[in-house]
């Protein structure tokens, strides 16, 4: 599998257009890091780096159980093989997508990448998301493994927990990266839009999630063995699903690749886990009995559980939502589908209630909380809960929308309990040990990995979940339409469009705007949107006015703030502009048919020194057209779109926090000590 | 009332409950959905109903207008009646004619009125696709 990538992304670097996966998704002009990371922009090479990341996640899990499981691994090794042989098989055997496929005769130059997939976070979103889907192969062939040899108690999810971590964290990255180039790249302004392809990855990290908190529950109390090995099945499926969303083009979606042959074939894997690990489970269901039953509503393994089942009802509104379209076909004969505001209406309770258990889970004792322990553990959250929600209301205007005070009121809630939490286990420590109170939480932290990168985690999704509320509640958007020199009001803010600009670099013509905004009369930040208009590559030379012709692609200007994000998007008139290109064309074509096409038939042999000649000429052309453009000084008016969201930073840093939480929990606790007594 | 009893009664008012939010759910699903038509298929479209139309944008047919677009539309596959767009709001990067864009709206007289900000265009796979004119 190494040597594959090897050769394939040697082929990237090299230019070597024999190789049609290169030839179609490369070109001459593509800067080096796009040409490496173009491998995963295509179809084949999406898959090879599937099987490729497959045959790491599988190496390294084997050699984390090298002495362990050992009726339990051969069987685990047999399903990852399987599930490596489908891919490899895939791309051999699929039709049209083995990324060995060569071209004769050899192309000259490739098409290129498409210029908006060419940015940094589009660039490592989709192998993260890979490496989560991967990851969360081992889980799920070690629990077929397990079921298979009967060997159904907690060992199996011990050693393959670290890998479920690690899916969950690659997912979070993935869906974040997501998010937020969609948010600074696509000149739409949101981070969100329930589109199928979104979903398909939002499904197994809500699974996983729930999974990771159900093996809690079997490796402490022995109990919920069928739930956790349905749950791993599921997300595995899921995730099978959304490798399949991507390439099939079943729904409408902004995200498709484009048909694709390789659909049935997913969907016959997909058919293959589901009824087979489903008979697995049904045919063990004999040794899958809880060992414990639930003592009691008011235990930590019940509150788990609710989340469990929060979880899958909101991966179940998703999923319905999202095959929509397919299920109302085959019920009423028609295609419907379902916009964004189905989705906030019904995940909006949802993820709330999720916050409160969130705050709820962590501060339960196994089997029963005495009453006396519950007021203990309570008394200050809930105080700190009806404090902030006073303050809400008296001082800012979140009562407007119920839901988001409800939020920040059990996200007063949540954060409260887990600092409580925190200290109060950092005070008894200091006690013992003594030294500083943060020394204390450190040690208790390092002892205690999987709780302390817990903790975090759900600080994060509180802070994160925070954001989602603030700004999809409290967003102002407007167009807006000014000359050079105007001014618009919204909200505190001024915008004063300054000036417009014109530039161009070697790929793209570049049109901004310099924007001043000022905040209650105070300079609040300079913006510059632009919008830039890609050159077709490929053809002969092609005028001025081809740059119309080929990709557009925004960059927002964006001032971030703890409070409020500033955010605008140019949408230039470019009419005058391409009046006057098309002129310079017609020109620059005349001149070429008449004065230079009879010295080239006359003399063959200058013709690539006059071809060199020729597209100087036409760059130079088309910077003086740059340039009497800016100096006419037009007072063309161009189309903002102003968004002012509240604290959309705080998702961004929501987010990092959970993901340093997750990556403290998986990190293998064993490394520092063994690094110390060697 | 014994445990037995007690664990029935808990887990039918669970399940219960999840039937409950279970129809709510479907039942308002099929309310709140806009069917989806392919442009050629409109001809016959309830008035004020709403629909996602998929289709392909028209070449030469795209105008500028205060805060939109107007276009023509036909089925992806360019066959079928065209069928007239005006559209306001935000128009994505990607959009161009020729491509595959997705529009939710009603029709008015024959015009298919696009609600704000619903215009979506499938993210072209390659950088410069063949041009079907």
């Amino acid at each position: 599998m190494l040597i594959c990538v090897v050769v394939i992304e040697h082929a990237f670097m090299t230019d070597d257009f024999s190789f049609a996966v290169v030839a179609s998704h490369s070109s001459i002009d593509t800067p080096p890091f796009y040409k490496f990371t173009a491998m995963w922009s295509s179809q084949q090479g999406s898959l090879l780096l599937w099987a490729f990341i497959l045959s790491v996640v599988s190496t390294v899990s084997l050699a984390a159980t090298k002495h362990k499981l050992r009726d339990v691994v051969p069987w685990a090794t047999a399903v990852m093989m399987g599930v490596s042989i489908f891919f490899t098989g895939l791309m051999l055997l699929g039709g049209g997508v083995n990324p060995f496929e060569v071209l004769s005769p050899v192309p000259v130059d490739g098409t290129g990448l498409n210029p908006l997939l060419q940015h940094p976070s589009m660039i490592i979103h989709p192998p993260m998301l890979y490496i989560g889907y991967v990851s969360l192969t081992v889980p799920f062939a070690f629990a077929i493994g397990a079921l298979i040899a009967r060997r159904v108690d907690a060992a199996w999810v011990k050693s393959t927990r670290g890998f479920a971590l690690i899916a969950w964290t690659f997912l979070s990255i993935g869906i974040i990266l997501g998010a937020r180039w969609s948010y600074t790249e696509l000149g739409w302004g949101g981070y969100w839009a329930w589109d199928p392809v979104e979903n398909a990855s939002m499904m197994p990290w809500l699974i996983t999630t729930a999974y990771i908190h159900s093996i809690m529950v079997q490796e402490k109390r022995g109990m919920l063995k069928v739930w956790n090995v349905s749950l791993i099945v599921a997300s595995f499926s899921l995730a099978l699903l959304g490798t399949f969303l991507v390439r099939s083009g079943v729904l409408q979606s902004i995200h498709a690749f484009g048909d694709s042959t390789v659909g049935p074939y997913f969907l016959a894997l997909i058919g293959v886990v589901v009824i087979g690990s489903t008979w697995l489970i049904i045919s063990r269901l004999d040794i899958l009995k809880s060992e414990r039953r639930i003592d009691s509503l008011a235990s930590r393994e019940a509150v788990f559980l609710v989340n469990n089942l929060l979880l899958i009802a909101l991966c179940a509104i998703v999923f319905w939502g999202t095959f929509f379209p397919l299920i109302s076909e085959f019920l009423t004969g028609t295609e419907s589908t379902l916009a964004a505001p189905w989705f906030d209406r019904y995940t909006t309770p949802v993820a709330v209630i999720l916050v409160l258990f969130t705050g709820i889970g962590p501060m339960m004792s196994w089997r029963r909380i005495s009453w006396q322990g519950a007021k203990r553990v309570f008394t200050i959250p809930l105080i700190v809960a009806a404090i902030a929600f006073v303050l809400l209301i008296l001082f800012t205007d979140a009562a407007d929308s119920f839901w988001a005070l409800l939020m920040f009121t059990l996200a007063a809630f949540t954060v409260s309990a887990l600092i409580q939490e925190t200290l109060r286990a950092a005070k008894a420590r200091k006690k013992s040990a003594g030294g500083s109170i943060f020394a204390a939480i450190w040690s208790n932290a390092v002892r205690n990995r999987r709780r302390y990168g817990g903790y975090t985690v759900h600080l994060g999704l509180v802070v994160l979940l925070v954001g989602v509320a603030a700004s999809s509640s409290f967003e102002t958007k407007e167009d807006i339409k000014l000359k050079p020199g105007q001014s618009a009001e919204i909200q505190d803010y001024t915008v004063t469009y300054v000036k417009p600009t014109v530039s161009r670099n070697d790929q793209a013509l570049i049109f901004g705007a310099d924007l001043q905004v000022d905040r209650d009369g105070e300079p609040f930040a300079t913006l510059h949107p632009t919008r830039q208009y890609h050159q077709v590559t490929t053809g002969a030379t092609r005028g001025i006015a081809s740059y119309f012709d080929g990709e557009a692609t925004s960059e927002v200007g964006l001032k971030a703030g703890k409070r409020s994000d500033f955010w605008t998007s140019l949408e230039p008139d470019t009419e005058e502009f391409e009046r006057r290109a098309r002129m310079a064309d017609a020109l620059f074509g005349a001149y070429m048919r008449e004065k230079v096409l009879p010295v080239v038939q006359q003399n063959p042999e200058r013709a690539e020194e006059i071809s060199l000649a020729a597209s100087d000429l036409l760059s130079r052309t088309t910077d003086k057209v740059i340039e009497g453009y800016r100096e006419d000084d037009l007072a063309i008016p161009a189309t903002f779109r102003v968004i002012i969201s509240p604290m959309v930073t705080w998702i961004w840093i929501g987010a990092i926090i959970a993901i340093i939480g997750a990556l403290f929990a998986a990190w293998p606790s064993g490394i520092f000590r063994r690094r110390k007594s060697s | 009332m014994d445990v037995q009893r007690k664990r029935q009664v808990r887990l039918f008012v669970a399940l219960g409950a999840a039937l409950l939010l279970a129809t709510g759910l479907i039942y308002t699903s099929f309310n709140a959905s806009s069917e989806a038509r392919l442009p050629s298929e409109l001809t016959d479209a309830v008035p004020g109903k709403s629909y996602q139309m998929v289709g392909r944008v028209m070449h030469n047919s795209v105008k500028e207008t205060e805060g939109g677009i107007n276009f023509r539309m036909r089925d992806p596959d360019g066959s079928g009646e065209p069928i007239k767009v005006i559209y306001t709001g935000q128009v994505p990067d990607p959009f161009r004619e020729g491509r595959d864009v997705m529009v939710t709206g009603e029709v008015k007289n024959g015009v298919f009125v696009g609600d704000e900000d619903t215009l979506t265009t499938k993210c072209p796979s390659k950088f410069s696709e063949k041009r079907d004119q």
